[in-house]
């Protein structure tokens, strides 16, 4: 919302600076985004045109005099729309201008013209920056003081407004004024709307009826007969110009300007092509079609709001005129339209049909019914000043949405419990008073009325946010909260999710955050073979784009393209963990959001260095890390084989943890690299953090430290190459001796026959009760290594 | 004698003093304190002495003798130490060590702790709430209903789910303020929460906007909260994340679920308040919107606002990084480009 300071001046008496005026208006919620300053014009003031005489060498040009009032000046002009008596700015030697060519800026020179001396020069608006017209010289209006420095005549600050959605007063140079009255300790003058009526009523003329008195709460109009359509004068078109509207009649400027000026959107519809001399304000037929004032033919549905007369829609009402009523003639009886609207309405309709304007704007936002009179009026006696004509006697008015205001109750003790400051009384009612709401001051309270225009307040924590921002935010004191503090119950969750982050960036992985919509495309890619997705997952009812259409069921497609996007500039190992929500789908409810770590690694196993290249990663590196993490959070896992699709056959494992699965570790399959355009290995682990939660350190008690020295034993075993160190390891462990199994190193070749391999064990035994003997250990490990050639067919290596 | 034995201590400790190498060192002994010495031989001579000359030689030969092998112990440890030296000098200490594992937080993630343990510190609990959330807690129990002009601020991704109603009630919450509408519902008073998360908007990315981004909300009710401890709290917040002497202001705004509404903004980093292209001439940056927790967002979640009163916070947290290390692209917080984590 831009705001005209020169405008606002004819309504309160601005008298801080305009940068100062702005800091108000912003820190009292109407934020000054911007000032563009129009003007700093240099030696350019206000002439008149006194004579045009030909040139004598040129027949396009002319010598004109412009009278200054205590000079005169003859300057040689081309264009071709002066008159003697027209006003224009005039531009000494020496002015500052646009060059209407290149833009820039130039000083005027003195010049000849075919032999003419031309001592200054007429600007037009392109010339002055004020538009890109450079067809004509710029005619100013009449009453432009002769002499007068331009920039002092028509030199303007505009400032450009964020007006709150809550405040559709403030979309007005009069809303803007009653702020800064307020704001600043000034009076508000608005002038008294006055204008001659004709004797015929203007019942007698026009009939208005609303059928949709929930959509459409008042409906005024007025009747002008004998208006002349033409253009504004010059200080109207000049002020749409600085509001960016475009000038196009005076009907039409003027209803654009009371918008501007009071808030309150108006139409003006051609009497004479009313039918039925009726206007009626009702839901629209299904599929009832209107051209609107665009000449685009809109279809209509029933939940719709229209104006119509007798026999067809003329307007949608609030969002757009229609092409059929459109003031059409050069002169003719126009009816002029105030109305208040229902917001959710025209906000629907003007959704539906893709049509922002001005007005729908403001009607969406629910400016004040009791508006439309005043506006109305405003409109009437401006087109019959600009247009001419005559309004027929008095006024329609229905109005079935009319509701009685009634008072708000404030008390000082109100307003200190919210806002922690005690203001007194006279500050307090000295504040709202300015803004324009009514106060009755009894004994224990102020009854508050607010003002037709402010539709927002209907509660005391509104009226106590009015006394704050005018008072000023900067009246609340800093306390800090002096309750006893609440009972801190913190999920668990949370510091899990810190120590899992912490333990991953100390294992050499990058955290990375990604988006959490993907595309079906790229999980397809995560499934060698079908590629079908299942389930699916959660689609966006209007996805951005195909990109991101889908909520992700995992983590892995971001990782693995942001694998390959890295690797086009890192030659070195690759380790990334992203820690976040995956989205998997349920019937009638929102889905389940369990936190989900996924990490990937690829490329050499250690940083290249002086010291040596180091081998690449294998899978052994990503189970070391989950095993690496589990064992820091506390947790027992089991390792079982994997089924997952997207991962190698062979090279996976599933976490276990008390008996659920919670995750997986494996190398991706060969085939999803090559989809994400990979060319190494790459291994992937996914732990869910809910499957961690409840198994955690802080979930067991402490195990007491050995008070008995332990007894180590080393035994290497041959096997088949078949057997997995899993089974041997689930053996030994089942000996409640056998306090520790590791195992050191892994053979087959040499020394070992065909098909068979050696695994060595280093097991340590241990009693909680007592210190072991030999005969003791050699007792069990007997045992153990029995069982191991039952069921394994395990061998000593000797 | 006596003279011959003071010119061999003055030859003998010069000679050391200039010896550089072990080898040397024992030609040196062999010479002074071998068998075959000088003053081996004139020990072996003093028999032949009279007893008064004897004694006075004999105890200064035998003196200095000491003396020598003394000094010859103390050459030796020395040739030793500078050996060790020697070797130790052969390592070029200006060689890069043997490199360890570095991962860093993603910038984002040290942001929220941060933050996160600065509202703890003053007695907030984290709290988390859903990402894909219903209509209900992200725009009705906040007062945003249907038609509501804040809706139009806020473009919003909807899930593809149709109730029975054939409404669309499912979506990817706007802000995380739906978390603090799940808080009040139902809680008994008193609370402090803060709600971190991630937040969607129907928008197309450019270097100030991405469809996924991050806020944190906060909420405390209780009886007696006023607009002073808001202030209080939220300009505490502002002196420990951005450190003593940043200005810091509160102005008025709209958000349909607080009233009187604030937003909190900072005084510009680059700037200083003298109005730059960051704070976009200003002099201010916002960073917040605030506010008294409005009666009806209360009443819905069951909390009588007659006797409770609340002050609610909503913060990007994208924004807090970028300003502090100057980042000019948002997206490259969500780029995964390595080159730009390692910074952090």
């Amino acid at each position: 919302m831009k705001v005209s300071l020169k405008w606002l001046q004819e309504y309160v008496d601005v008298v801080l600076p305009a940068a100062d005026l702005a800091g108000r208006l912003t820190m009292a919620g109407s934020e000054v985004k911007g000032i563009q300053v129009t003007g700093g014009w240099e030696n350019i003031v206000v002439g008149q045109i006194t004579a045009i005489n030909p040139h004598p060498n040129a027949d396009r040009l002319r010598l004109t005099t412009i009278d200054l009032g205590s000079e005169q000046h003859t300057v040689v002009c081309g264009a071709p729309n002066l008159n003697c008596g027209d006003k224009v700015a005039f531009a000494y030697i020496n002015a500052q201008l646009t060059d209407p060519h290149s833009g820039k800026l130039f000083r005027l020179k003195p010049a000849k013209i075919r032999g003419v001396a031309s001592d200054g020069m007429a600007c037009s608006e392109r010339e002055l920056g004020i538009s890109d017209n450079h067809e004509e010289i710029m005619i100013l209006p009449d009453e432009a003081p002769l002499g007068m420095p331009l920039a002092d005549y028509l030199g303007d600050s505009i400032f450009d407004l964020d007006i709150t959605p809550n405040r559709p007063d403030c979309l007005s140079v009069i809303g803007i004024a009653r702020e800064t009255a307020a704001l600043t300790g000034q009076g508000l003058h608005i002038a008294e709307v006055e204008y001659e009526e004709a004797e015929v009523s203007i019942d007698r003329q026009v009939s208005v009826e609303i059928d949709a008195p929930d959509l459409c709460p008042r409906y005024c109009a007025s009747l002008i007969e004998g208006i002349r359509l033409a253009p504004s004068p010059p200080w109207l078109q000049q002020r749409l110009i600085s509001y960016g509207i475009r000038p196009i009649n005076n009907i039409v400027d003027i209803t654009n300007y009371v918008m501007l000026e009071y808030g309150q959107p108006l139409h003006a519809f051609d009497y004479e092509r009313l039918r039925g001399k009726k206007i009626i304000v009702r839901r629209a037929d299904a599929g009832e079609v209107i051209v609107t004032l665009d000449d685009v033919e809109r279809t209509l549905s029933s939940d719709m709001l229209v104006i119509a007369d007798e026999e067809r829609a003329v307007a949608i009402a609030g969002v757009m005129g229609g092409a059929n009523s459109e003031v059409a003639g050069v002169t003719g009886s126009i009816l002029l339209e105030a109305a208040g609207f229902n917001p959710a309405s025209i906000h629907h309709t003007g959704d539906a049909l893709r049509l922002p304007s001005e007005a729908r704007m403001r009607f969406e936002r629910g400016i004040s019914p009791e508006l439309a009179l005043p506006a109305l009026r405003r409109a009437t006696q401006l087109i019959i000043q600009l247009a001419g004509g005559k309004a027929a006697q008095g006024l329609i008015d229905v109005y079935p949405g009319k509701r009685e205001r009634l008072p708000i109750r404030l008390t000082i003790g109100m307003v200190e419990r919210l806002l922690g400051v005690a203001f007194n009384l006279d500050r307090i009612v000295g504040a709202l008073t300015s803004l324009g709401f009514d106060c009755e001051v009894t004994a224990s309270e102020v009854r508050v009325t607010p003002p037709y225009w402010r539709s927002d307040i209907s509660l005391a924590v509104d009226l106590i946010e009015e006394v704050a921002r005018t008072l000023g935010y900067d009246k609340i004191p800093a306390a800090m909260l002096s309750q006893p503090l609440p009972r801190h119950s913190p999920e668990p969750v949370l510091d899990l999710k810190r120590r899992v982050r912490q333990s991953l960036t100390g294992y050499g992985f990058q955290e990375v955050i990604t988006y959490s919509l993907t595309s079906l495309e790229k999980l397809g890619k995560l499934l060698p073979g079908t590629g079908e997705v299942r389930p699916v997952p959660l689609r966006m009812a209007n996805p951005m784009t195909a990109d991101q259409e889908y909520l992700r069921p995992n983590l892995r497609p971001s990782l693995l393209v942001a694998l390959e996007a890295n690797r086009r500039h890192e030659s070195g190992g690759i380790k990334l963990f992203e820690l976040g929500k995956v989205y998997l789908p349920r019937p009638n409810d929102l889905p389940g959001e369990p936190e989900v770590l996924c990490g990937i690694l690829s490329g050499p196993r250690q940083e290249r260095s002086w010291l040596g290249d180091s081998e690449p990663v294998d899978f052994f590196d990503a189970r070391g890390v989950v095993e690496g993490l589990l064992d820091r959070l506390g947790i027992d896992a089991d390792f079982k084989e994997g089924s997952d699709k997207g991962l190698h056959p062979r090279r996976q494992v599933s976490i276990v943890i008390a008996g659920s699965n919670a995750g997986i570790i494996g190398e991706v399959h060969s085939r999803v690299v090559e989809a994400f355009e990979i060319s190494e290995p790459v291994y992937l682990f996914e732990i869910d953090l809910a499957a961690c939660l409840p198994f955690t350190a802080n979930c067991k008690a402490f195990q007491p430290v050995p008070r008995f020295p332990a007894m180590v034993r080393d035994i290497a075993l041959v096997v088949s190459s078949g057997v997995t160190h899993q089974r041997v390891r689930d053996i030994v462990k089942s000996f409640p001796l056998a306090a520790r199994v590791e195992i050191f190193d892994v053979y087959a070749g040499e020394q070992v026959p065909e098909g068979k391999k050696s695994l060595a064990y280093r097991i340590t035994f241990q009693s909680p009760t007592h210190t072991l003997t030999d005969e003791e250990v050699n007792g069990v490990q007997r045992q153990i290594l029995d069982r191991l050639s039952s069921e394994l067919g395990a061998s000593l290596r000797s | 004698m006596l003279q011959q034995l003071e010119e061999l201590k003055l030859n003998a400790l010069q000679e050391l003093g200039s010896i550089g190498s072990p080898g040397e060192l024992e030609d040196w002994r062999v010479r002074y304190l071998g068998k075959k010495s000088e003053l081996s031989m004139l020990l072996r001579r003093l028999a032949a002495l009279p007893l008064e000359e004897r004694k006075a030689v004999g105890t200064l030969a035998n003196e200095l003798k000491a003396h020598l092998e003394d000094s010859r112990r103390q050459k030796e440890l020395a040739l030793q130490e500078l050996a060790a030296s020697a070797r130790e000098e052969a390592l070029d200490i200006t060689l890069p060590g043997r490199p360890v594992p570095t991962g860093r937080l993603h910038p984002l993630t040290q942001t929220l702790d941060e933050i996160c343990d600065i509202f703890v510190s003053m007695g907030f609990q984290v709290v988390e709430g859903p990402e894909v959330e219903w209509d209900y807690y992200n725009f009705e129990a906040l007062n945003i209903p249907g038609e509501h002009p804040a809706r139009d601020n806020m473009a919003t991704l909807w899930v593809d789910f149709e109730a029975e109603n054939g409404e669309r009630p499912m979506l990817l919450r706007t802000h995380t303020t739906s978390v603090t509408a799940r808080i009040i519902e139902g809680a008994t008073p008193p609370i402090r929460a803060v709600e971190p998360g991630k937040v969607y908007r129907y928008e197309a990315s450019d270097a100030t906007h991405v469809p996924m981004f991050h806020q944190i909300d906060g909420i405390a009710v209780d009886k007696g909260i006023t607009m002073a401890d808001l202030k209080g709290t939220l300009y505490e917040f502002a002196r420990r994340f951005f450190g003593e002497d940043r200005k810091v202001r509160f102005r008025c705004d709209y958000f349909p679920f607080v009233e009187p509404g604030v937003e909190m903004a900072i005084e510009c980093s680059v700037c200083g308040g003298e109005g730059c292209r960051l704070c976009g001439g200003s002099g201010w940056i916002e960073i917040l919107g605030a506010g008294m927790t409005h009666p009806e967002v209360l009443r819905r979640g069951g909390i009588d606002p007659e006797v409770y009163s609340s002050f609610a916070f909503g913060m990007g947290i994208d924004r807090l990084p970028m300003l502090r290390y100057g980042i000019d692209d948002i997206r490259l917080l969500y780029g995964s480009d390595l080159r730009f984590l390692r910074q952090f």
